[in-house]
């Protein structure tokens, strides 16, 4: 005789007035595939947990947002913010779409040169820029997006010195409705800073000024905010044709855009709330466009969008390693995966579907990770089935973010996989071993020994 | 373990405590105990059905039993 498929025991308590005597349900439908393949075959083949990246939802996201912005506005150029992602298979997918890269550190830059894109075509961005890296992108004829005056006094002295001219930009930072304002980069508009150092920069006669940048924050969940951010760009733009003779070739609007995660603590859920990206395509390209300037002055708008890119094409898959009962009743599932891994459930909640059948029943528990510290909570109240150790459950859009910030503490790194468009799977980095951690460590000699 | 006498419970996992007025709803597994422990059925021989009827291990039986006696002693359904 075959056995029937075990649950737990469980009972509910009743809420006068809910609608639904099972709770209010978050899940509907295990998630057993992913792109085609089981969770199950890429958890018995990737162990568990693993980060899965969708390269066909990667190009779909490329290829739909970039439309958004090519159907409003003539010249449109994306920046792949490698941040938000820098394994190189991740890169080169949208490298392969056409997108150039933006990058705030050497080490960033060292990659998007390792991939294969051309000096011209990456953005430096950030405040750190060391004198070997400003010679290198000199020499490579990089866009440098100068965020501070001692780095514009640096990169003078440089040119100088190398007696090239640079190609340059200024990060501006503004008021745009949105509080707090990221002030701390780069420029500020409404307090002139930014239009005197616009001045200075041509006056010196070493660099070359060609771009104007923004990055007005993340997960902007209004599109005025870039209608106004455009409009002050447009401003400083006009205003160095006008007063300083110097046509400004490119807005760089940088990245912001949401996703459809949804918010710690947002009261309603995000897809909901959150703007089309078509909606935002729409507040930046018509404030350019009707902004006034010439066809042929028209400045090339450049995005770095990133997260909006990649979060739905990103899944972490885990297993269940315990349920217990915390002191109060309420119940706690601890999974493989934690902070460590997902650094984004600091911010988000992020939807979690079981990757097996389930039944109705469902209970509220909080979602721990497997590292024994506090910090280390997923979700501090999510209602899920009745979960067994084992059990395998998919983390939806975490494409972003996390296995850049991901730490390695307590635990190493795991693998992370990408299906290609044709549903085959593809190891684009590996777990970490003991032996590559320990690589940097060095023991003195008079520690070599222990004896206990 | 046994239930509070004036309890009421259905097949269907509906359970009502009229001392408090709160009603709770069991899963099938859950509704069955409840069934069995108001007929007197000792513990023990539930947890055999359990185990016999479903594709499960005997140690997770009995972590689920005790954490399923927390639930019923949290919604004051048991007899102190
Ligand atoms: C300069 C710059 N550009 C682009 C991005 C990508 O932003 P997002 O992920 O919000 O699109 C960032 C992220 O912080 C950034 O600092």
């Amino acid at each position: 005789m075959t056995k029937l498929p075990y649950e737990r025991p469980q009972i509910l308590k009743m809420n006068a007035g809910l609608m639904n005597k099972y709770g209010t349900r978050t899940e509907y439908e295990p998630v057993k595939h992913i792109d085609g393949i089981p969770v199950k075959t890429l958890i018995a083949k990737y162990g568990s947990p693993v980060f899965v990246i969708s390269e066909r939802t990667m190009r779909s996201t490329y290829r739909s947002i970039q439309r958004s912005f090519a159907t409003r506005y003539p010249k449109v150029q994306m920046a792949w913010s490698y941040k938000t992602n820098y394994i190189n298979a991740v890169c080169n997918v949208y490298h392969q779409e056409g997108s150039w890269g933006e990058v705030v550190s050497g080490f960033e830059y060292r990659k998007a040169l390792g991939n294969g894109v051309p000096g011209n075509k990456i953005i430096f961005n950030g405040p750190e820029k060391t004198t070997a890296e400003l010679e290198l992108a000199i020499n490579n004829d990089s866009l440098i997006h100068i965020d501070h005056f001692d780095e514009m006094y640096q990169l003078i002295d440089i040119s100088d010195r190398m007696n090239k001219k640079p190609r340059v930009a200024i990060r501006v930072n503004m008021d745009t409705g949105i509080y707090p304002i990221w002030d701390r980069f780069g420029f500020n508009y409404e307090n002139g800073t930014a239009w005197s150092a616009l001045t200075k920069i041509v006056e010196s006669g070493k660099l070359n000024l060609v771009g104007l940048h923004c990055h007005i924050g993340t997960y902007m969940m209004v599109t005025t905010a870039y209608s106004i951010a455009a409009s002050k760009l447009c401003d400083l733009a006009w205003n160095c044709k006008t007063q300083l003779n110097t046509t400004i070739q490119y807005l760089d609007m940088g990245g912001g855009l949401p996703t459809a995660n949804d918010l710690r603590g947002a009261y309603l859920p995000a897809k909901d709330t959150i703007p089309s990206v078509d909606e935002f395509a729409e507040a930046i390209a018509s404030t350019i466009l009707n902004y006034g300037f010439k066809t042929e002055d028209l400045p090339l708008l450049i995005l770095e969008t990133g997260r909006a890119m990649i979060d739905d094409a990103g899944f972490l898959l885990g297993s269940v390693l315990a349920n217990k009962r915390l002191s109060d009743g309420r119940r706690a599932t601890i999974m493989d995966f934690g902070v460590n891994i997902l650094f984004t459930s600091f911010w988000y909640e992020h939807k979690i579907s079981p990757a097996q059948d389930f039944t109705q029943h469902t209970e509220e528990c909080v979602l721990y990770g497997p590292l024994c510290m506090n910090i280390d909570v997923v979700r501090s109240a999510i209602t899920l089935p009745l979960l067994n150790r084992g059990d395998q459950v998919v983390v939806h859009r975490v494409g972003a973010y996390n296995m850049t910030q991901w730490m390695q503490f307590i635990q190493m790194r795991p693998n992370v996989v990408m299906i290609d468009e044709s549903g085959e799977s593809h190891l684009i980095r590996a777990t970490e071993t003991m032996e590559y951690i320990e690589i940097p460590e060095r023991m003195p000699e008079h520690l070599k020994t222990v004896k206990l | 373990m046994r239930l509070k006498k004036n309890i009421a419970t259905s097949e269907s996992g509906f359970i009502f405590h009229p001392g408090t007025g709160d009603s709770f709803s069991a899963n099938p597994i859950g509704a069955d105990i409840l069934l069995q422990l108001k007929e007197g059925v000792a513990p023990s021989d539930i947890k055999k059905t359990i185990l016999d009827k479903y594709d499960v291990t005997a140690n997770m039986v009995e972590k689920d039993w005790d954490d399923f006696s927390a639930q019923l002693r949290e919604a004051n359904l048991l007899e102190l």
